[in-house]
């Protein structure tokens, strides 16, 4: 087995752009981390494009150069992103392939994201009669979780009020302004306790990573960042779960809480070795259930430790630095690999004004989507 | 003025006592709602029809406070949207399931509250046809 290290980066910012193609902005990403990584696209020997409104995201090809590599094309709910990290990383690591390349890309309508329920395995009714809507869910999973653990209303809104900040130090994000606190507070409320600017909006993007084999990767970079663990797990009878008309009494954790001691053990790292944070933030509360389902603190800790600022980008725990969801918007393809290329920046000191202090080695990123899935991966030095 | 069930097989009606449909898996027992093809834990397709509980247990709620896109087909406009309440209703120990709440009012509502189904209006088509679907509704309101 051979160990992969991404070697490039790319981003096309996140926000609206007119009559740009998803496509378009996929091969401008793809251009990006090639440039970054310091080879070409002849050099690519295969790839792994994900998108939900594309269906072939291997039209990106024809952008770049149609050289009849491999080209594989994915879609997997949110975690569409990290299916595609996985299983580039995964050709690698099999020795089928030295040099791959993931991309991400969607151009969504706005508004909340809609699909015919009978396609997540629920009843044609369940999306009549008005429940086929994922910010329910999360509004559903944060407000059980505020009753259980001692969350607050303004900890949701001290959450989505950091994702604009950092925002603001991201020249991609979708949303570069500040909204205070009384203002989140006091916009529309979407889905109680989820007000309007609690939540992530559809937009449009692309993201790309240029991994190698491990062994290679010092010809290219001076900076290699390795690929330690990436693993993606499903829910569980027990879970519960975005689009289902019913949920056990029996409960079962989440499948983050899987898919991130999986990520750990093949790491051979713990959360306390993590420097740098990316997790789902559908909405505030997402983020706020996240650090404990990803280890890093217990339940109901968060009301303290966002309070205290540990959550900022000069906290020990820093979430989000790039602004997450809540800044830079889902285009789904995309977001994954997102959060991948700030973490690279992170760890290679090149985040700028965002910057993480101390020196950060170890960056963490996690996906959570419909019909409950969730992708984790563990990257470092 | 005609009355129909948005569905024919998710709750008993009409009914002076309606009650949801579920199914019970005939191998492992597990309850899940509507009645499936086959069991969500073991995978049996042998699910047998099973009628749910009326009252239970409020587990979490929240409000829609958005018109939805289609696939819904509650009939309203932008204008004429009216926010609902969406609650997880434990029935007694058999099962969780989600459905409307007659109240939307989230300081009326409360995690743990009791609640029992009620059969409400949901839509009225152009032919006048009154479409009902299922929701709960605090127990407490009904000697308000």
């Amino acid at each position: 087995m051979n160990d992969v290290a991404i070697i490039g980066v790319g981003l096309h910012p996140f926000g609206r752009f007119g009559d740009k193609s998803a496509i378009d902005m996929g091969a401008d990403a793809v251009r990006a981390a090639l440039a970054d990584a310091g080879i070409t696209w002849n050099q690519v020997q295969f790839g792994f494009g994900g998108s939900f409104e594309v269906d072939n995201p291997d039209a990106v090809t024809s952008r770049l150069g149609l050289t009849g590599i491999p080209f594989m094309d994915v879609y997997n709910g949110c975690a569409t992103a990290a299916t595609a990290l996985q299983l580039t990383a995964e050709g690698i690591r099999s020795g089928q392939y030295d040099f791959g390349v993931a991309v991400g890309m969607d151009k969504h309508g706005h508004g909340a994201f809609t699909s015919d329920p009978v396609d997540y395995a629920a009843p044609a009714w369940y999306g009549e009669i008005g429940h086929f809507l994922t910010t329910k869910f999360f509004a559903m999973k944060i407000n059980r979780y505020m009753h259980d653990h001692g969350i607050s209303h303004e900890t949701l809104a001290k959450v989505a009020a950091k994702g604009y900040r950092n925002g603001v130090l991201n020249p991609n994000a979708f949303r570069r302004k500040e909204i205070p606190e009384e203002q989140i507070l006091s916009s529309r409320m979407l889905n109680y306790p989820l007000t309007q600017y609690m939540f992530c909006s559809p937009d449009e993007g692309a993201a790309a990573v240029v991994m190698c084999r491990a062994d290679l990767a010092k010809q290219y970079t001076s900076t290699p960042i390795y690929l330690r663990a990436s693993t993606l797990r499903t829910r569980r009878y027990g879970a519960f779960e975005v689009h289902a008309s019913w949920a056990a009494v029996e409960q079962d954790d989440a499948p983050t809480v899987y898919a991130s001691k999986a990520a750990y053990e093949m790491a051979g790292i713990g959360p306390e070795d993590v420097d740098v944070i990316q997790l789902q933030d559908t909405d505030a509360g997402a983020e706020v259930i996240h650090m404990a389902e990803n280890g890093f603190c217990k339940d109901g800790e968060q009301e303290r430790l966002i309070a205290e600022g540990a959550t900022e980008i000069g906290g020990p725990l820093p979430v989000n630095t790039d602004g997450g969801l809540i800044a830079n918007g889902e285009p789904i393809g995309a977001s994954g690999l997102r959060q991948v290329h700030e973490l690279v920046l992170q760890l290679r000191g090149q985040a700028g004004d965002r910057q993480v202090p101390g020196d950060p080695r170890v960056g963490y990123a996690q996906l959570y989507g419909a019909p409950g899935t969730a992708g984790v991966s563990i990257l470092s030095r | 003025m005609a009355q129909v069930a948005f569905a024919p097989d998710v709750f008993t009606w009409p009914s002076e006592e309606p009650r949801l449909i579920g199914g019970r898996c005939t191998k492992c027992d597990s309850v899940t709602f509507p009645r499936p093809s086959s069991c969500a834990r073991c995978g049996s397709p042998e699910v047998d029809e099973h009628l749910l509980p009326r009252r239970g247990t409020l587990w979490t709620f929240t409000t829609q406070g958005f018109l939805p896109k289609e696939p819904y087909a509650g009939g309203e406009t932008q204008e004429t949207f009216r926010p609902f309440g969406v609650g997880l209703v434990q029935l007694g120990d058999e099962v969780r399931v989600e459905a409307r709440l007659t109240e939307s009012d989230p300081e009326r509502l409360a995690i743990d509250m009791e609640v029992e189904l009620v059969i409400v209006p949901f839509r009225t088509d152009e032919d006048g046809t009154e479409v009902l679907t299922f929701a709960f509704q605090p127990v407490s309101e009904r000697g308000a």
